[in-house]
């Protein structure tokens, strides 16, 4: 509990020298979201266990991505943008007084609905990038790429065009580079916002089994709008909804996906995953 | 007429016009009937003194008249049969779609070539050609009627003629909404071709004046060595100038302005409103206004100096590179900012490494515009600079000259070697400018390269 509070600031070194990585748990306590007047969020509670990929599912504009951006501290970024009520990374309150964002997004990774490499970079330097931005340091910088664009599912792809820049790359690589760039910082938790909205069947899938293996190493949690990929990635799943219009939107259901799928407790939930509506 | 060229036809909610298509037999009664007009119209006009306006303008329509009904009474034109019922279906059914079938020939690989699709056509080109001559007899016609003497006034009449003759004749091929189309394109093709010939005529002009007597000399020796009488050389003193002067301001002004756009979209704080607003008022600043400030606060104090120069070229400069910066910003993508954050950057880290660098080739060439803004000035420099003609190495002691200065100086002296130094002054001036350009632009791209090369 305590580790969180110093700053992130040791050397990166490689997978088979840091052994394990250290997957945390994270978890939000009557969490409420506010865009200025209009809240967006109402008692949202959830906990997305370390090295399990939890699914978050919903309608469009039902705050799925206003909650995945407050996990990261991503949310106060916008003008206007609040919260109350606790998240908490592995038992420490990432909103509390002690800790500054920054630090908390090196601990807590994001990958975009659109993929975003760095056009500036080359696919080596984009993969290091975060390293460069948070200022921390590694001894084996060319070990680092490989071993996150491996665990990315792009080394082979990419491992004789490292300098070339990062927007050569197609949508699904691009997409994948970016899944890499954000485990170069070695988060405990990552975020994906609908990472496959952007991408075709086949990268989909690519993405989706690097998705599965990076599950074995860090807590995922995942937007999706996609029912099948929901249930073909996560082990837990939260339905979200805003049952009027204007009204903030809810944490409706939580639990397996499996469970949830087959057979879920509310209606609603039932009504969602068979197709009825969304 | 005789032979028809397959065309898309048109759904009319007319009868039914008869198809028609351009044909020689319909462009030369036409021309010749117009070259018959002016030829009648000249002759009776100049050759035979006849020097009524009415009277030529009736003779000529007569004449003009009199060949096209000759031309038009030589056609055999079948009369148009015209069928209701057809016409009728013709309104519910779109007309099928007739086209010049290519022989085919059997698929192999060295026959498979893409395929070329001609935009521009035989007919096109004769169209074009028999508006521009129809265009050029009206305006021929004008002159004559209206003894006009002008020739911006004659090229107006012939490129209006020109236009209306080319929507008339695309019209009668096709119909009304592809005439407009290619009138428009022409229109919009012509202006360009007039911006960029005037731009190059005026960068010619300037290379045919200055070229002549630029050589070595002119940045080896200054005016003061250099007789009034003796063509060629003495602008070595007003470059260092420019040097000088345009180099301390863009030195001064360039990380000012880019961190103020930095503040204005990046952090985009309480001030920036007010900061936007001021710089854009000071965009407009008439250049003379910021000689008198620096003159004011600056020249009287401390003397005149190519510092004090820099200085007002500075408060020129400063407006312009700031917004044009800003716009520049504006074009980084918000991923990318939101990217750079989920990876732990503090603000101003993702501003250094990745917003700037993205930016760095609009970035370059906003500086670019800032000089090019301040290079050209002479008015502020009058009071700051104030001009010499010995060479003064010094920003910061006693007046100096710069290529504008120069150019102002000699071109008003009654003598032609020293007009045409100023010329060459003027010369150099462009061609700094196109360097600095080329210059900064291979700079600003050396990234861009660098991450396509490896491929």
């Amino acid at each position: 509990m305590t580790a969180l509070t110093t700053p992130n600031t040791r050397p990166i070194t490689t997978a088979a020298a840091d052994g394990t990585l250290h997957a945390a748990p994270i978890a939000t306590t009557d969490l409420s979201a506010w865009f200025g007047k209009r809240k967006v969020l109402e008692r949202c509670s959830l906990r997305m266990e370390q090295r399990q990929v939890t699914a978050l599912i919903g309608p469009s504009g039902c705050g799925k991505s206003t909650f995945l951006r407050i996990l990261n501290r991503l949310h106060e970024v916008v003008a206007g943008a609040q919260i109350s009520g606790r998240v908490e990374l592995d038992g420490v309150d990432i909103y509390g007084n002690d800790l500054s964002a920054t630090e908390i997004r090196t601990r807590i990774g994001m990958v975009f609905q659109k993929p975003n490499p760095f056009p500036a970079m080359s696919i080596g330097e984009n993969v290091l990038a975060g390293l460069k931005l948070s200022r921390r340091t590694t001894s084996d910088k060319d070990a680092l790429v490989e071993e996150c664009l491996v665990r990315a599912g792009l080394w082979s792809e990419v491992k004789d065009r490292l300098k070339e820049g990062g927007m050569t790359l197609s949508g699904g690589q691009q997409q994948r580079l970016c899944i890499a760039r954000a485990l170069a910082v070695r988060p405990q938790v990552l975020l994906l916002d609908e990472p496959c909205s952007a991408l075709d069947p086949i990268s989909t899938r690519v993405v989706e089994e690097t998705v599965r293996e990076l599950a074995s190493d860090v807590t995922i949690v995942i937007v999706t709008h996609n029912m099948q990929q929901a249930a073909r990635v996560s082990e837990r799943c939260a339905f979200f909804l805003v049952e009027e219009f204007g009204e903030p939107g809810r944490i409706v259901e939580a639990g397996e996906t499996k469970k949830m799928f087959d057979s879920p407790e509310d209606e609603r939930t039932l009504a969602y995953v068979t197709g009825a509506f969304g | 007429m005789s032979k028809t060229e397959p065309t898309l036809a048109k759904r009319s909610s007319r009868a039914a016009a008869p198809e028609r298509t351009l044909d020689t037999r319909d462009v030369l009664p036409a021309i010749a009937a117009v070259t018959g007009a002016i030829c009648v119209a000249t002759l009776s006009w100049a050759t035979l003194g006849w020097h009524s306006v009415p009277g030529v303008t009736i003779v000529t329509l007569a004449v003009f008249v009199a060949i096209l009904t000759a031309a038009e009474f030589v056609r055999e034109e079948p009369p148009p049969t015209v069928d209701v019922a057809a016409v009728e279906r013709e309104e519910l059914t779109p007309p099928p779609l007739t086209v010049v079938r290519e022989p085919e020939e059997a698929w192999s690989p060295e026959t498979d070539r893409p395929r070329r699709r001609r935009a521009f056509r035989g007919v096109d080109l004769a169209e074009g050609l028999v508006a521009a001559l129809s265009g050029l007899a009206v305006a021929e016609l004008v002159r004559v009627v209206i003894r006009m003497q002008s020739l911006v006034g004659f090229a107006i009449w012939w490129y209006a003629a020109f236009l209306v003759a080319y929507f008339l004749l695309v019209r009668d091929r096709s119909n009304v909404e592809a005439a407009v189309d290619r009138v428009i394109t022409v229109l919009v093709w012509s202006v360009g071709l007039l911006v960029t010939s005037v731009l190059v005529w005026m960068v010619a002009f300037v290379v045919a004046k200055g070229l002549p007597r630029l050589s070595w000399h002119f940045f080896t020796e200054d005016l003061s060595t250099v007789g009034p009488l003796t063509p060629g050389g003495g602008g070595k003193h007003a470059l260092i100038g420019t040097l000088e002067q345009v180099g301390i301001a863009t030195i001064m002004v360039v990380p000012i302005a880019i961190l103020t756009a930095v503040y204005l979209h990046e952090i985009n704080g309480r001030l920036a409103r007010p900061i936007r607003f001021i710089t854009d008022a000071l965009s407009g600043l008439p250049s003379i206004v910021a000689g008198l400030l620096i003159f004011t606060v600056v020249v009287q104090g401390h003397g005149f100096s190519g510092f004090a120069a820099a200085l007002a070229l500075g408060v020129l400069m400063l407006p312009t590179v700031t917004r044009a910066s800003e716009e520049i910003l504006r074009t980084v993508p918000d991923t990318l900012r939101e990217g750079s954050l989920a990876l732990g950057a503090p603000r101003w880290r993702l501003v250094r490494s990745v917003v700037l660098p993205t930016a760095v080739a609009g970035l370059v060439t906003a500086a670019i515009l800032g000089i090019a803004r301040a290079i050209g000035e002479t008015a502020p420099m009058l009071l700051t600079a104030f001009g010499s003609d010995t060479t003064n190495t010094s920003p910061t002691n006693g007046p100096q000259s710069d290529l504008p200065l120069m150019v102002w100086k000699l071109i008003r002296e009654p003598v032609d070697a020293q007009q045409q130094r100023a010329w060459t002054g003027a010369l150099v001036l462009v061609m700094f400018v196109f360097l600095l350009f080329v210059a900064a632009r291979y700079i600003a791209g050396r990234n861009e390269r660098r991450l396509r090369r490896a491929s």
